[in-house]
């Protein structure tokens, strides 16, 4: 079961941090904390699983972004290094050419696209066509009506 | 749940001619953009920006205008979720945006939901049951959009309470039976349903079970990830084996490598339990280890292999050959680091396999990254047997010598524990280890110095032969002056000096010895470990003051001896005046001694053996020369109160001595007598004050040389107090008469001696496993009588089960016997189905239970 996702970049800014598990603020803190300088020691041609408390943390950087993962001792690291690959391509494929910036003013959106293919720490769908699919329907849905919105708003402002 | 009053409802449309009203306050709201830019544009400001936004947010969140509300929202959301904000005051704002009929509104209110609820932080979120009820059941309203449930089953696996997961566990049944994109995150949703409210369990079991067959591969992933995360430890996995022929189904069918994954674990926890379930799954095993190209896939194979099918050798061959190609990969850390896991999982019973590769473990243990080396090493501890003892210890402590200081130390700390288990079971050649010892404090960073004096006493108080070879080594820590500085090893010096003082007859210089043991440098110590060096250079003097009567040694001739006892004189004189109490009385004890005999050379030719100055000599000598060994710290309870002895009586003459301190007890009270080491209280047998004064010194020596008695937690089966060292010589230890495996030992292993130890180990351990298994946990009892009552009648069994359980299902106390009774009922419907006696039957189930679940599994598995 997956604990935690956090995004974190080298100077140890959170991008993104999805909890499976209930904590309390200032834990979520530490944890950060404490995953950060775990990760961003290590050479990039040490092994990517760290033993954390009591858990394992799976990690890889992209370009100045590390993707961490907290996972169970008893799980397969192989297998979650593959879904943190595929978290990625999703992420590039939707943002075209995503780069740190589009996370940052996005996050709702990245939120989105987390929830769609991993709930209650359990990997659900594993074929990046399918996410996509599903991706551009919900986002039709939710973001049209805002874009309504805002568009009206403009109008009215000019009257 | 009564609904509580909501705003008005809202639309698109609607909103948007509030607008106008509100527009002043649109117009100025800053979107979540603008949040960002002015966050980034200037990074030092950062706390006041936020702060001013803050400000913002209360005011905005609290208008009526959902759109207001719903950009502020999102903006908490931001700074809640990466700048720590905590946002529980937006919490009921939060709830009055669910409700609301734009899917961005509701989906920004449930994400913020997810992210900031806590059961328990947030007592508003049974307020929004009826939404989440809602939202779930929304499906059956075409008018409404498919994704809604997701939502909400989103916020219900994440943030919800045993409370809420029990009322809106029926609307998940619906979304799980129908095969809708929807149906895998019911499954998921359900799991963590299951897991926190157990009463749920009737409800939710049968339709998740059905999951397991259904069409849609991802429904049938998503379930059997549900049930292995319900059967993973601490959960007992035997509820689950009834399941064990549909998993077997999908273990042969699925394609996808995560499902495979997943009912790999869920096997390797069932086979433990049912052994015949391993022949089965043999065959699909060795085709995945063969033919798969996925590592992840391969990787679970070989875990499951090691850890539960021991017995088939073709799989164990295949699982070994992986795991030698895993290890030998160069060009990738990972694998390695796998290999060298799953190679540590082999450990008590292929040894043979860790040994051909131990070139490979031995070079890891070198590696530059941690991890590896971290495995490296607990692989060495899992291959070390007596044989090899000697080349691995060697070995790795060399390497301790080499590495950083995190690492040295536990390394040390792996060999230390290795080595001493068992009363030293591992140790063939004790000289070899207690040079080892020695060298371990050499090492630079070493701070395991407690854990190595503790042997280094231990071994010398339990094993004879090896004391000259531990007089030398602490010989040699007691002449380097440099170590006399490093405060991590003082207790090692102490060690030193009281194993120097109590075997001096094997040393061969004593005058070395005491000049060691006065240098100088020893005014760095502690008072504690100054106080053990002097009273060992007491030991060492009336040694040598006998010896040199004896005239059997040819080291101890006038001129030393008087040497000696003029440097004691000087250097200890001053110390005399010390203001440490212990240091104090044991100088003064010396000096008194010193001045006796001081002119012992006068002695010399003159064979006169009736002098004083012989007499005393000969007296301490006697002191010192019996052996004793150390008390057990419960010895004192064991010796049952005489009759006649009345401790209270006398008492209240020393409560007016009685403080904290316990040096002034020792000084103004003469009539209780203090001895530095409890050597005559085994001669005192007066009853009255001085029984008093022996238990009260007893006290006070085992506090102030707690170092040097053993621990027993446990109360111990003798009942003499000084009379057990005697029996120490019938009791012999574990040592091995195996002789099979003492191929290349030169001398035979020394015994190793038990002293007044004899705790009964086995009922304390067996005491605690049953305290264990005697806690049930209502989880695999319910699933259990959900399962054993499915197989019987069906429905109408599964439902009177059901109603009653969930009336006491909260109530955990009287759990364990309603289970044991209402699974009794199921299975008694099976039987009998008329007879309602058998409800009051005694006790019996669980071993009657396991026996039915077998014919379930033959049936299908035959």
């Amino acid at each position: 079961m997956i604990r935690f996702i956090l995004l974190q970049n080298r100077q140890g800014k959170t991008r993104l941090a999805k909890y499976y598990v209930p904590l309390e603020d200032s834990e979520k803190h530490k944890v950060e904390y404490e995953v950060h300088r775990l990760v961003v020691n290590r050479d990039p041609k040490f092994t990517n699983f760290v033993e954390f408390r009591t858990h394992k943390v799976i990690y890889r950087r992209y370009a100045g972004l590390f993707f961490s993962m907290c996972v169970d001792i008893t799980d397969n690291e192989l297998a979650y290094l593959e879904c943190i690959h595929l978290f990625v391509e999703i992420l590039d494929h939707f943002f075209s050419n995503v780069c740190e910036l589009d996370l940052v003013f996005n996050f709702h959106k990245v939120y989105l696209i987390l929830d769609e293919f991993i709930l209650a720490g359990e990997l659900q769908e594993t074929s990046k066509r399918a996410i996509i699919e599903r991706m551009g329907e919900l986002e039709n849905i939710y973001f049209r009506a805002m874009r309504f919105a805002i568009v009206i708003l403009h109008l009215v402002s000019k009257i | 749940m009564a609904t509580p009053p909501l705003p008005s409802s809202t639309s698109t449309t609607t909103s948007v001619l509030s607008t106008a009203s509100s527009l002043a306050d649109s117009l100025f709201q800053r979107s979540l953009d603008d949040l960002i830019k002015s966050l980034r544009s200037d990074p030092s400001s950062e706390p006041s920006i936020i702060s001013r936004a803050l400000s913002e947010i209360q005011r905005e969140i609290r208008s009526s205008d959902p759109l207001t509300k719903s950009i502020a929202l999102q903006k908490l959301t931001y700074l809640s979720s990466l700048h720590f904000h905590p946002m529980s005051f937006a919490a009921f704002h939060t709830l009055e945006l669910l409700p609301s009929l734009s899917p961005q509104t509701k989906r920004l209110a449930y994400l913020a939901a997810s992210l900031s609820f806590h059961p328990s932080t947030t007592d508003l979120l049974p307020l929004a049951t009826h939404q989440l009820h809602k939202d779930l059941t929304s499906l059956s309203n075409p008018s409404s959009s498919p994704f809604l449930p997701s939502l909400a089953l989103h916020l219900l696996s994440l943030a919800s309470s045993a409370d809420l997961s029990s009322h809106l566990a029926p609307d998940l049944v619906p979304l799980l039976s129908r095969s809708s994109p929807l149906q895998p995150k019911a499954v998921a949703a359900t799991y963590r349903v299951l897991s926190l409210c157990p009463s749920t369990v009737p409800v939710l079991f049968k339709p998740l079970v059905d999951c397991l067959s259904s069409d849609n591969p991802l429904t049938v992933s998503a379930a059997v990830g549900a049930f292995c995360e319900l059967s993973a430890a601490p959960n007992d996995p035997a509820p689950y084996l009834p399941l064990a022929p549909e998993i077997y189904r999908v273990l042969v069918n699925s394609r996808s490598n995560w499902t495979l994954i997943k009912a790999l674990k869920i096997f390797s926890r069932l086979v433990p339990l049912e052994p015949r379930l391993g022949s089965r799954i043999v065959e699909p095993i060795c085709k995945f280890l063969c033919e798969s190209q996925a590592k992840s896939l391969v990787l679970e194979c070989i875990k499951t292999v090691v850890t539960c099918l021991h017995t088939h050798t073709e799989a164990m061959r295949l699982a070994i050959d992986k795991i030698k190609e895993l290890l030998s990969s160069d060009d990738d850390p990972n694998l390695r680091y796998l290999g060298l896991q799953t190679l540590g999982m082999l450990a008590p019973g292929h040894l043979w396999a860790l040994e051909e590769s131990r070139e490979v473990v031995a070079q890891s243990l070198t590696d530059p990254d941690r991890s590896i080396c971290h495995e490296a090493l607990r692989v060495m501890m899992a291959m070390t047997l007596q044989e090899n003892s000697i080349e691995n210890c060697t070995l790795l402590v060399r390497q301790a010598a080499k590495s950083d200081p995190e690492f040295a130390n536990e390394i040390l700390d792996s060999v230390l524990s290795l080595c001493s288990k068992d009363f030293y079971e591992l140790v063939v050649d004790f000289d070899w280890y207690v040079s080892l010892l020695g060298k371990m404090v050499r090492i630079v960073h070493c701070t395991k110095g407690d854990e190595i004096s503790r042997q280094l006493v231990d071994i010398g108080l339990r094993v004879r032969d090896v004391r000259p070879e531990l007089v030398r080594v602490a010989r040699e820590l007691l002449i380097d002056p440099s170590l006399l500085g490093n405060h991590f090893l003082y207790n090692v010096l102490s060690a030193a000096a009281w194993i120097s003082g109590e075997y001096v007859e094997f040393s061969k210089d004593p005058m070395e010895l005491v000049e060691a043991l006065l240098q100088p440098r020893t005014s760095l110590l502690p008072t504690s470990a100054r106080a053990v060096y002097i009273q060992s250079v007491f030991k060492v003097l009336t040694f040598s003051c006998n010896s040199y009567i004896d005239e059997n040694s040819s080291l101890l001739n006038d001129t030393i001896i008087a040497r000696m006892l003029s440097l004691i004189e000087m250097t200890v004189g001053p110390l005399a005046e010390s203001e440490e109490a212990e240091v104090e009385d044991r100088v003064m004890n010396l000096l008194g001694v010193v001045r006796l005999v001081a002119n012992i050379k006068d002695l010399s030719g003159d064979k006169d053996k009736d002098g004083m100055i012989y007499e005393v000599v000969r007296a301490m000598y006697d002191l010192f020369s019996d052996e004793m060994g150390p008390v057990s710290a419960n010895a004192q309870k064991k010796i049952s109160v005489p009759e006649d002895l009345d401790l209270k009586e006398n008492l209240d003459d020393l409560s007016e001595f009685m403080s904290d301190n316990d040096t002034t007890m020792s000084r103004s009270n003469p009539s209780i007598l203090f001895y530095p080491q409890s050597r005559n209280t085994s001669e005192e047998v007066e009853v009255g004050p001085s029984r008093v004064a022996e238990s009260t010194s007893l006290e006070e020596h085992r506090k102030r040389h707690g170092l040097y008695y053993l621990s027993a937690d446990k109360e111990s089966a003798e009942p003499e107090l000084t009379k057990d060292y005697p029996r120490v010589n019938e009791t012999l230890p574990p040592s091995n008469g195996d002789t099979a495996r003492r191929v290349k030992v030169t001398k035979p292993r020394p015994t190793v001696v038990k002293l007044d130890e004899g705790e009964d180990l086995a009922a304390s351990s067996s005491l605690s496993t049953k305290v264990e298994v005697a806690k049930d946990d209502t989880l695999s009892g319910a699933i259990k009588e959900v399962l054993l009552g499915r197989k019987g009648n069906g429905a109408s069994s599964g439902f009177d089960a059901s109603s009653s359980s969930q009336g006491k299902g909260k109530d955990k106390v009287k759990g364990k016997e309603i289970k044991s009774k209402k699974s009794e009922d199921g299975e008694s419907k099976d039987r009998h189905k008329g007879r309602r006696k058998h409800k009051h039957k005694k006790e019996t189930m669980p071993p009657v239970s396991v026996a039915q679940e077998t014919p379930v599994i033959q049936d299908f598995l035959l």
